[in-house]
């Protein structure tokens, strides 16, 4: 260290140097701030002005274009027309999470502790069926599924299902369908929680004669928290804004939040409705979510860690 | 008539041929970078006060040359095809030699317009002489922005001479100022065998669509325009001349059916495979979708003309403003109105062609007595005088109200 003091041209070469790494924290983060910024917050602030625009009155189809107008009616409008469908997304989000939560902790525990030198292979099978588009796997399930398909046909005729009974176009083909599609994004943050546990932890709790089920609850779980908290954020965040799988296994009351933001956008091309449709549930996700990072606490988890 | 098909239509095709809405189901994919581009659109929107100017002045076709290119933008499987090869347009180009670069990139009036929009605001090319969209808000939007060039009418003499009166000077495009039709269809009920069982007998009326005996196993459009206009024709209100509060009284009438569990679902291009698969018995259809379905595996499917009526829907051919070679485009436009030309498209596409005067052209063509005689691909008067007009949205506000009337029950 006290090299560079010895002039003063090092003096302010150490100046320099300390000033660039009192940078240096800005500058990591810098593109993460910028991703944040260009595809956060610019587009959500984009979407906040357009919702409280409204359309130039105009004659015929003339694009006559917005207006900025503070008119927060549309949020009203949004509301009475979806209030419905905002609480049965946020609904069928919370039990997909639970779902594959349920399906997904054990898979993720057997290949953490069980796993051998083949960990590898099973979160590759894990994965391959995603390599196809899920919009071709949800087509599929909805051919399997169908009324004449093979399942529903097969079990009725051996009258293990009442005639006429269908599981396409009801709530649980569609919480099915995203839960499906979602347990990847469940087992993977629990698989890599999971394997992180030092087993000398384990290894400890049992010789203090805990049973099996006391190193579970009292060891395994606690620290695997980390990864439930982001397999839910995973999960539930996109289950919530999903509108493919309804679309392909849905029926007429299953209709999810993100299907009536779709059809505003795209087909009615009535963007402030739209976008006040978007900025609610946006604005509702990040107050559930800060809610439950809060009860399951950051400081909790970094003690875990 | 028998509005249903002969087998013998179903000739030999080798292969299925998908449908020109066929890959809308596959739209999921898609749509987020479309929501990307709508909104991109909607940001747009304020630069373009100026837009339209050009064609308030008119269009100089005097001045206007061949240049012997032609960029034709259509939807997937609507053009006549021979071992990758499409004859009509080969034949265009010897004849005139103008070069077609043909391509089937229209999968979605909507998609495809939130594409062209962007341009057409900055008053740039869009990059196509012919594009072919639908009657309905997208078409009357172009229209009302002069987002088209005025068609010359003067230099399309087959056109005037061969078109069929009823495309002739539409509601939507009076006087065919923009537009000639590409080809039409119809939208009626297709239906299975089990539809037939449960009812008692072979459906024959849009009521067949409320009937409690198919109670979950009905399929309704998801477009508003198609769910909203059966919904009138059942009430007996001609769609075409309706006004806000039949749309309210149709709106009741189609909530009563989804509250009394008839439909299974509203269902977009996807309705045909919920048909196949015998999920739904009996589904609003449009009349090519039932054909293909027949002659892919699936010969026990029908399709009928309501008693009450068929919603009558028009693709049409138009030049977006900014198009590079208008004139080569006006040259392809009349061409396509030459019965000989017609008549080879018409035998492959199966939906309802502009140009009656193909009619016996098709049915000296190997196989196409079938076609020629069947009234879905030239309706003779009886099936016409059941097809009815879609309404024609007369700007946003109304189709604010078209859309917030209909749109509750589909995302109910």
């Amino acid at each position: 260290m006290e090299q560079h003091l010895r002039s003063d041209h090092h003096g302010l070469k150490q100046k320099k140097a300390r000033g660039r790494k009192r940078l240096a924290p800005y500058g990591l983060t810098a593109p993460g701030v910028l991703w944040l910024a260009i595809f956060f917050l610019i587009p959500m602030g984009a979407m906040l002005v357009l919702s409280l625009e409204t359309r130039i009155p105009t004659a015929g189809f003339k694009n006559s274009g917005y207006q900025f107008t503070w008119h927060i009616g549309e949020y009203n409008t949004a509301w009475a027309q979806a209030h419905v469908q905002f609480v049965r997304s946020l609904w069928y989000g919370a039990i997909v999470t639970i779902v594959t939560l349920a399906a997904g902790y054990p898979a993720a525990y057997w290949i953490a502790f069980k796993g051998g030198h083949h960990k590898t292979t099973y979160l590759f099978l894990m994965l391959l069926p995603f390599f196809v588009s899920f919009v071709i796997r949800s087509l599929a399930w909805q051919f399997i599924l169908s009324d004449d398909g093979i399942v529903i046909s097969n079990l009725e005729r051996w009258h293990l299902l009442p005639q006429g009974f269908h599981i396409l176009s009801t709530s649980i083909a569609v919480i099915a369908g995203i839960a499906y599609n979602s347990l990847p994004f469940m087992v993977l943050p629990l698989y890599v929680s999971l394997e992180k546990i030092d087993r000398n932890v384990v290894e400890a709790a049992r010789d203090l004669y805990a049973t099996p089920r006391q190193v579970f609850r009292k060891v395994i779980l606690p620290l695997s928290i980390p990864g439930i908290f982001a397999g839910f954020l995973l999960t539930f965040i996109p289950a919530v804004g999903d509108y493919v799988n309804n679309d392909i296994l849905g029926g007429p009351n299953t209709t999810m939040i993100g299907n009536v933001i779709q059809r505003a956008f795209l087909n009615d091309q009535n963007y402030p409705l739209a976008s006040s449709l978007s900025f609610i549930l946006m604005v509702g996700l990040l107050i559930g979510i800060l809610i439950y990072a809060r009860v399951l606490g950051t400081r909790q988890i970094e003690e875990y860690i | 008539m028998d509005p249903t098909i002969d087998p013998a239509f179903l000739r030999g095709v080798t292969q299925r041929r998908l449908s020109r809405r066929d890959l809308i189901r596959y739209a999921g994919v898609g749509a987020g970078a479309l929501s990307l581009s709508s909104i991109l659109a909607a940001c747009g929107v304020k630069s373009s006060g100026a837009a339209g100017s050009q064609s308030a002045a008119g269009f100089d076709w005097a001045s206007q040359s061949l240049h012997h290119q032609l960029n034709f933008a259509n939807w997937p499987y609507y053009i006549d095809v021979n071992h990758g090869t499409h004859p009509t347009l080969d034949t265009f180009t010897q004849k005139t030699g103008i070069q077609v670069n043909y391509k089937p990139v229209i999968n979605d009036n909507q998609a495809f317009y939130a594409k062209l929009k962007p341009s057409l605001e900055q008053g740039k090319p869009t990059g196509w002489d012919i594009v072919v969209i639908t009657n309905g808000a997208q078409l009357s939007e172009l229209i009302d922005n002069g987002w088209l060039i005025p068609l010359d009418l003067s230099q399309l003499p087959n056109f005037t001479a061969n078109a069929s009166p009823t495309i002739k000077d539409p509601t939507y495009d009076p006087g065919n100022k923009y537009t000639v039709v590409w080809q039409s269809g119809l939208t009626g009920i297709g239906f299975s065998p089990k539809a037939t069982a449960a009812l008692g007998r072979e459906p024959n009326s849009l009521n067949d669509l409320f009937d409690p005996a198919v109670a979950g196993h009905v399929g309704m459009m998801s477009d508003n325009t198609e769910l909203g206009s059966i919904g009138l024709l059942k009430l007996g209100i001609e769609p075409s001349t309706s006004t806000p509060d039949d749309w309210t009284q149709a709106a009741a009438v189609l909530q009563k059916q989804k509250d009394d569990g008839i439909p299974r679902g509203y269902f977009d291009q996807g309705y045909i495979n919920q048909l196949e698969n015998g999920n739904t018995w009996i589904t609003q259809a449009w009349s090519g979708d039932i054909f293909i379905a027949q002659q892919s595996g699936y010969p026990e499917l029908k399709f009928i003309v309501p008693n009450e009526g068929v919603m009558f829907w028009h693709d049409n051919m138009m030049i977006p403003v900014g198009a590079a070679n208008p004139l080569d485009a006006l040259t392809y436009m009349n061409y396509a109105y030459d019965p000989h030309v017609a008549a080879l498209m018409a035998n492959y596409i199966w939906y309802i062609t502009p140009v009656p005067a193909a009619k016996p052209i098709v049915a000296a063509l190997p196989g196409g007595k079938a076609v020629a005689s069947s009234p879905l691909v030239f309706p003779d008067q009886a099936m016409l005088d059941k097809t009815h007009q879609y309404y024609v949205y007369k700007g946003t506000s109304d189709l604010d109200q078209w859309n917030n009337t209909f749109d509750p029950i589909i995302t109910g």
